[in-house]
C-alpha cells in the first residue's frame, strides 16, 4: 500500500539498488509490453461489460452489439432488473444465501477453532484428526446428492449452504492464528474467572477481527458464486440464484423475457425507456460482478499480506 | 508461524507460544472438566461434516449396488432394499469407452495445463518483482488477483462475450470484413480455451506464493553475485530460480498428485457447446452417469475410482515431498 508519505519522497533515486545496472531499453519496452497486455485482458472486458449494461437500444444497434465507448448513462436495464420478475428473485435468493451461509459458516468455524487452538486438551488430536481427514476424503457427487435430497433438501435454499457449510482449509487458517495469542493473555482472564465463551467473544475475537472477516469474505464469495448446486438441488424457477440466470441469458442464449413489470421503465430525465436485452444482460453480469468487487479491496489488504503468507511459511 | 505478518498485525501479539496444559498430572474426570466447553464448540461444525462429508463418503459404496431409487421412498430405504452386486458396476465401467475416454481427456489436461499453465504465476511473479516503483506494482497485483474471485460462470460467460460467435472480437472482425472463428464451440481448440480461461482466473493469484517466496530471497546475494560481475540474467538463473525451487518442486508435486481434480463446472458449463469427445472429463462423465442418466451405481463407481486413485496419487505425491525434504500437506509427525 502506498500512503502519502511515499509518494511525496524523491522515488527515483531510492528505488535502483547502486549494484543494479540501468535497465535496457528493449527490456523496459517489453516489459511494459506485457504488462500493459495483462492488464487490459483483464480490465477490457469488465469495462466492455459496464458500459454495454448503461447503453440505450440506439447505441447498442450502431455499434453492432458490444460498446467500447461509453456514449450515455442509461440505467434503464438496472432499474428493470430490479422492478420484480426473474432477476429480481434471483438476487435476493443470492443475498440470502449469502448472509444466511456465511453467518452459519463462519461461527461454526470460529468455534471449532478456537476448541481446537490449545493442544493438550482432551480428545484434541483425534478431533483434529477428524477435520484434517476431509482434506483426504472426498465425500464423492452421487452420494451427496442422495443424502442432501434424502433430507429433504430438494428445492430448499438450505441446500445451497449446509453442504458446504465448513471449510476445513478456512478452519486450519483460523485456528493457526488463533494459537498464535499469547497464553498469558488467555490465562491470566481464566485466573480472574472468565469461562470459555467469555474468553473467545471478549479477548480472542476481538484480537482476531481482520483474520475472521477475512475467512468470512472468502465464505460469502463462495456463496455467492454457488452455482453447480443450484443445478442438482433447485428446480423452482423462483428459487434460482443469480449464477444460473447468468448462465441462461449468455451461455444458453436466453432472452431476458422475464424481466422488470413490463417491456417499459421509467427514468427520471429520460421518460419511459425499453432496455435492450444485451442491457439486461450485461447488468445481470455487473451485479454477478460486484460482491467481488466490494470484497476484494479488504480481501487484497489483509488475506494476500497476512493468511496467505503465514501460511506459506507455516 | 513466529514470523508470520498477520501476527504483527494484530498489533498485540509478539511471541506465539500456544498453551500447553500439564497433561499427565490430571486425571481424565477433571480434563473433562475442565474441557468440555472447548468440546463442545467443535461439535457442530462436526456434526456438518458428519452428515454432508463423511457420510456421504460411506455413502459410495453404493458403488457395489444395483442402486434403485424407486425401490423405497428414501433413498435409506432405497439404499436398504437394492440389490448387491459386487464389482458389476466397476466392470460395466471398465469395459465402457466413454469411461477411458473422460479418464484420458482428465489426463491430457493435467498435462497440458502442467507444461502451460503451471509456469505462468511463476513468470509473472518474476516479472512483477522486477519492477521496482511499488505503486506500479501493486496496481498491477490488484488487477491480476481480482478474477480468483468470479465465478466459473462468469468467467465462461465473459469468454462468451470476447471470444463467442457473437462476442466482441467476431464483432469487430465482420465489421472490418473478416469472418471470425467461434473458438468457443471449436473442440479441436478447447484444450487452449479452457487452459486460457485457467490462467485468466487464476494465474495472477497463484502468484502470490512465488511472489512470497521472492520476498524471501536475502537481497545480499544478489548485492554480493552483482560485485562478483554476474548479469540480471545469471542473477536470475543462480539466486531467483533457487530461491524459488522449493516451492515449484512442491507446488509440481501437489499438482500431480491431484491430477484427476482439474475442475467440474468449467467443464459442465461448456460440455454442450464444444461436445463431449473434447469436454467430457471424469467429474462430468460421474454426473451425466449417476444424475443425468439415472445410473446411480455406475456413476457413484466412476466416483470411488476417481476417489482411491485420487488419495493414491495425493498419498504418493507427499511421500515423494518427504523424500526431497519438502513439507508436504500433511507433515510425518
Amino acid at each position: 500500500m502506498t500512503t502519502a508519505a511515499e509518494t511525496l519522497k524523491p522515488r527515483r533515486p531510492s528505488l535502483r539498488p547502486v549494484w543494479e545496472e540501468k535497465p535496457t531499453l528493449a527490456g523496459q519496452i517489453g516489459k511494459g509490453a506485457i504488462l500493459t497486455l495483462v492488464v487490459l485482458v483483464v480490465v477490457v472486458p469488465l469495462w466492455v461489460v459496464v458500459v454495454t449494461s448503461l447503453s440505450s437500444a440506439d447505441t447498442i444497434n450502431n455499434a453492432g452489439g458490444y460498446v467500447f465507448l461509453p456514449r450515455e448513462f442509461n440505467p434503464s436495464a438496472y432499474v428493470a432488473i430490479f422492478s420484480g420478475g426473474q432477476v429480481t428473485d434471483a438476487i435476493l435468493v443470492s443475498t440470502f444465501v449469502t448472509v444466511v451461509g456465511t453467518a452459519l459458516s463462519l461461527s461454526v468455524t470460529v468455534l471449532a477453532a478456537y476448541g481446537l487452538s490449545r493442544t493438550g486438551t482432551l480428545l484434541h488430536r483425534p478431533i483434529l484428526f477428524y477435520f484434517l481427514l476431509t482434506f483426504l476424503i472426498y465425500p464423492g457427487m452421487i452420494p451427496t446428492y442422495l443424502v442432501v435430497t434424502g433430507l429433504g433438501l430438494k428445492d430448499n435454499l438450505l441446500s445451497l449452504i449446509v453442504p458446504t457449510a465448513v471449510s476445513a482449509f478456512n478452519l486450519v487458517v483460523l485456528r493457526a492464528f488463533f494459537m498464535s495469542i499469547p497464553s498469558e493473555l488467555l490465562d491470566s482472564a481464566r485466573i480472574d474467572g472468565a469461562g470459555e465463551w467469555r474468553i473467545l467473544f471478549q479477548i480472542v475475537l476481538p484480537l482476531s477481527r481482520a483474520v475472521t472477516a477475512v475467512v468470512g469474505l472468502f465464505y460469502a464469495v463462495g456463496y455467492w458464486n454457488s452455482f453447480f448446486n443450484a443445478v442438482l438441488y433447485l428446480d423452482r424457477n423462483d428459487l434460482q440464484p443469480v449464477q444460473r440466470i447468468l448462465q441462461q441469458f449468455i451461455l444458453a442464449g436466453q432472452a431476458p423475457t422475464n424481466v422488470g413489470s413490463g417491456a417499459v421503465v421509467h427514468i427520471p430525465g429520460l421518460g419511459y425507456v425499453a432496455p435492450p436485452n444485451l442491457a439486461i444482460k450485461m447488468a445481470v453480469v455487473v451485479i454477478t460482478l460486484i460482491p467481488a468487487l466490494i470484497v476484494y479491496p479488504f480481501v487484497q489488504r489483509h488475506f494476500t499480506k497476512g493468511v496467505i503468507v503465514g501460511a506459506v511459511k507455516g | 508461524m513466529s514470523s508470520s505478518p498477520i501476527v504483527e498485525e494484530a498489533g498485540a501479539v509478539t511471541a506465539p507460544a500456544p498453551a500447553v496444559h500439564t497433561v499427565k498430572t490430571m486425571s481424565f474426570g477433571a480434563r473433562l472438566r475442565r474441557d468440555w466447553p472447548l468440546m463442545l464448540m467443535c461439535v457442530p461444525a462436526m456434526l456438518l461434516l458428519a452428515v454432508f462429508h463423511y457420510l456421504p463418503a460411506l455413502g459410495n459404496v453404493i458403488a457395489f449396488q444395483d442402486y434403485n431409487p424407486f425401490a423405497g421412498d428414501s433413498p435409506l430405504q432405497a439404499f436398504l432394499s437394492s440389490e448387491w452386486i459386487g464389482f458389476g458396476n466397476f466392470q460395466y465401467l471398465f469395459e465402457t469407452t466413454a469411461f477411458w475416454d473422460s479418464v484420458r481427456n482428465t489426463l491430457a489436461i493435467t498435462a497440458f495445463q502442467l507444461v502451460f499453465y503451471f509456469p505462468i504465476p511463476i513468470l509473472l511473479a518474476m516479472l512483477l518483482n522486477s519492477i521496482l516503483s511499488p505503486r506500479l506494482r501493486s496496481f498491477v497485483q490488484s488487477v491480476v488477483y481480482l478474477p480468483h474471485f468470479f465465478s466459473w460462470v462468469l468467467v465462461v460467460s465473459l469468454f462468451q462475450m470476447m471470444l463467442g460467435g457473437s462476442g466482441l472480437i467476431a464483432q469487430t472482425l465482420r465489421e472490418a470484413g473478416m469472418t471470425a472463428p467461434d473458438v468457443m464451440t471449436n473442440p479441436d481448440t478447447f484444450m487452449l480455451l479452457i487452459t486460457s480461461q485457467a490462467i485468466w482466473k487464476d494465474a495472477g493469484w497463484g502468484m502470490i506464493v512465488f511472489l512470497a517466496a521472492l520476498a524471501a530471497v536475502d537481497p545480499s546475494l544478489y548485492e554480493a553475485a552483482a560485485a562478483d560481475g554476474a548479469g540480471r540474467w545469471r542473477r536470475m538463473w543462480h539466486i531467483t530460480l533457487p530461491g524459488l525451487r522449493p516451492v515449484i518442486v512442491l507446488l509440481l508435486i501437489l499438482r500431480l498428485g491431484d491430477a484427476l481434480n482439474v475442475g467440474f463446472e468449467q467443464f459442465y458449463l461448456q460440455r454442450e457447446a464444444v461436445g463431449r469427445d473434447a469436454a467430457e472429463v471424469l467429474d462430468t462423465y460421474v454426473y451425466y452417469q449417476g444424475i443425468g442418466v439415472q445410473q446411480w451405481g455406475v456413476g457413484a463407481a466412476a466416483g470411488l475410482f476417481k476417489a482411491l486413485i485420487g488419495l493414491l496419487l495425493i498419498l504418493g505425491a507427499n511421500k515423494v515431498a518427504h523424500k526431497l525434504g519438502e513439507q508436504g500437506i500433511y507433515s510425518k509427525s
